[in-house]
């Protein structure tokens, strides 16, 4: 039940990211990756991660990618215009990626004694649980990112601002 | 006992097939109670000729809008012009499917009251009418009409504000209860009647008050209802769509009404628990018990609707500026100081 689950899921996200490259037109681009999202989101709750999965869709599904449509709606942008693309990204681009993906598969074939495994389905978080990670065990990272993000935010606003 | 695979699918099935078909007649009368109440607010009749007092109108406006003839226009974007419609009306149908409607009663280990009982039930509905913003959204964008990317754009900025104070204006009444289970929401403001619900033993009447606005705001509803001001952009961001295609985000908007009424009803106001607690003693038999939670329910969530056809009936539109102010520059800060203020509560209480 959960596996049959987890495989129609990890194949939309598959699917989604593959459309997501492939489309010519940017908003077809980015309902693609709303797909991408949400289907991270199911795979998130079939570990047992019930708030991540939530979290996922409201905040990355619901609210950053609605401000990707949204601006690509208000600049109306057109299709993409084909080109060949740079002869580097063939010649270095795809051998390096074939690398990369069997270096990393390598690397888990070799280490699968030792990585644990993750059990699908069948847990329950409380949210005492969660607040006890978050604003206990994980504070600082947690409170960290915040600032991060608070940083970013704030040279946005100066990099928008007019000169006078 | 392990209860069978079919059973529990026959009547998972059932239970989906009979709150679809009550959802949408309440969409279709409350549309009908709009009508004759905004109406009566004006001091005329609303529709009174189809069937007695007008009762038969949802079924000939519903007959009308399905014969109707369903325009493409040219020079939209059609995949999305066709998909937006549905995504709109599905986000709408699915959020109903987490709510508790009565009292926990088993048939065969299946819950009557209610689709699914999730352990995150809160955050499940608010992350289907996130994305319900995407029907709206791609709706004005695809119909290659200016008015209705006006109103598509409108609509977005104005859910994403507001989605913000909405959240937050739940985290009181999340933290007094200390799950995210809509059951145990509910449990927990049964105990002494009125005087143990959220908006009033717990304190959260500010919460409410910011639920409450941010909830005419998500459903595009006035005050707040530039997206589709009609003096300014024709329809909004439903212009090019008609006959069936336009009944769906006509359903979708009254089905997230009630959807919302829902859930105030759930966090606020107690859900299904009877407003005297243990004052009146119990009387008639289990029927009578059983369906007496979903009486109470169904009453407190009509005051919403009835709440939300006077304020249309009442206030005059936001200007635009307006309307941003209002949500981030007033409504957020106090949810926020809800919040801390609820904790301290919660803490002091707690000491």
């Amino acid at each position: 039940m959960y596996l049959v689950l987890f495989l129609i899921f990890g194949g939309l996200c598959v699917a989604g990211a593959l459309n997501l490259l492939l489309q010519h037109h940017p908003i077809n681009s980015a309902l693609s990756l709303i797909v991408v999202m949400t289907s991270l989101a199911v795979l998130y709750l079939l570990l047992g991660a019930e708030f991540l999965a939530a979290a996922q869709v409201i905040v990355y599904s619901g609210a950053i990618m609605v401000l990707f449509t949204f601006v690509i709606m208000l600049l109306n942008a057109g299709v993409e215009e084909r080109t060949h693309g740079s002869k580097a990204a063939y010649i270095v681009g795809f051998p390096g990626a074939a690398a990369l993906l069997g270096i990393l598969v390598y690397i888990f074939l070799k280490q699968k004694d030792h990585l644990g495994g993750a059990k699908l389905g069948g847990y329950l978080v409380t949210t005492h649980d969660l607040s006890s990670v978050l604003f206990r065990d994980l504070l600082l990272p947690f409170e960290v990112t915040s600032v991060l993000i608070l940083v970013a935010i704030l040279g946005a606003v100066a990099l928008a601002r007019k000169e006078h | 006992m392990e209860v069978s695979i079919w059973i529990f699918l026959l009547l998972s099935v059932l239970k989906v097939a009979v709150v679809t078909v009550i959802l949408l007649t309440a969409v279709a009368y409350t549309v009908l109670l709009e009508r004759k109440l905004v109406g009566r607010i004006q001091n005329r009749w609303g529709p009174s000729r189809v069937g007695p007092f007008g009762m038969m109108q949802p079924l000939a406006d519903g007959l009308k809008l399905f014969l109707k003839e369903d325009l493409l226009p040219t020079n939209v974007y059609r995949p999305l012009y066709i998909l937006a419609p549905l995504i709109a009306l599905a986000c709408a149908l699915i959020s109903i499917s987490v709510i508790p409607f009565g009292k926990e009663l088993y048939v065969k280990r299946v819950d009557l009251f209610q689709i699914a009982d999730v352990n995150i039930g809160l955050l499940v509905i608010l992350g289907i009418t996130s994305i319900g913003v995407y029907g709206i959204a791609l709706s004005g964008w695809s119909s290659n009409n200016k008015y209705s990317l006006l109103g598509a754009l409108r609509a977005s900025a104005q859910l994403i504000s507001y989605e913000l104070a909405l959240g937050l204006s739940v985290v009181g009444v999340v933290l007094r209860t200390g799950s995210l289970r809509l059951r145990d929401i509910v449990d927990i403001q049964a105990t002494h009647g009125l005087l143990s619900w959220n908006v009033f033993g717990g304190l959260q009447f500010v919460a409410f008050f910011i639920y409450l606005m941010a909830a005419y705001a998500e459903t595009n509803r006035a005050p707040f209802d530039l997206p589709e001001a009609e003096s300014e952009l024709t329809a909004g961001y439903h212009t090019e769509y008609s006959s069936m295609k336009f009944a769906m985000f006509f359903m979708a908007e009254y089905a997230n009404m009630i959807t919302v009424g829902c859930v105030a009803t759930l966090l606020f106001l107690g859900g299904w628990s009877s407003p005297f607690g243990d004052l009146i003693p119990a009387w008639g038999g289990p029927v009578v018990q059983a369906l007496l939670p979903v009486f109470w329910f169904v009453s407190k969530v009509f005051f919403f609707l009835f709440l939300y056809i006077w304020v249309r009936g009442t206030l005059p539109r936001f200007r635009y500026d307006q309307l941003m102010g209002f949500g981030w520059k007033f409504l957020l800060p106090l949810a926020i100081a809800n919040i801390i203020a609820t904790s301290l509560w919660l803490a002091f209480r707690a000491a």
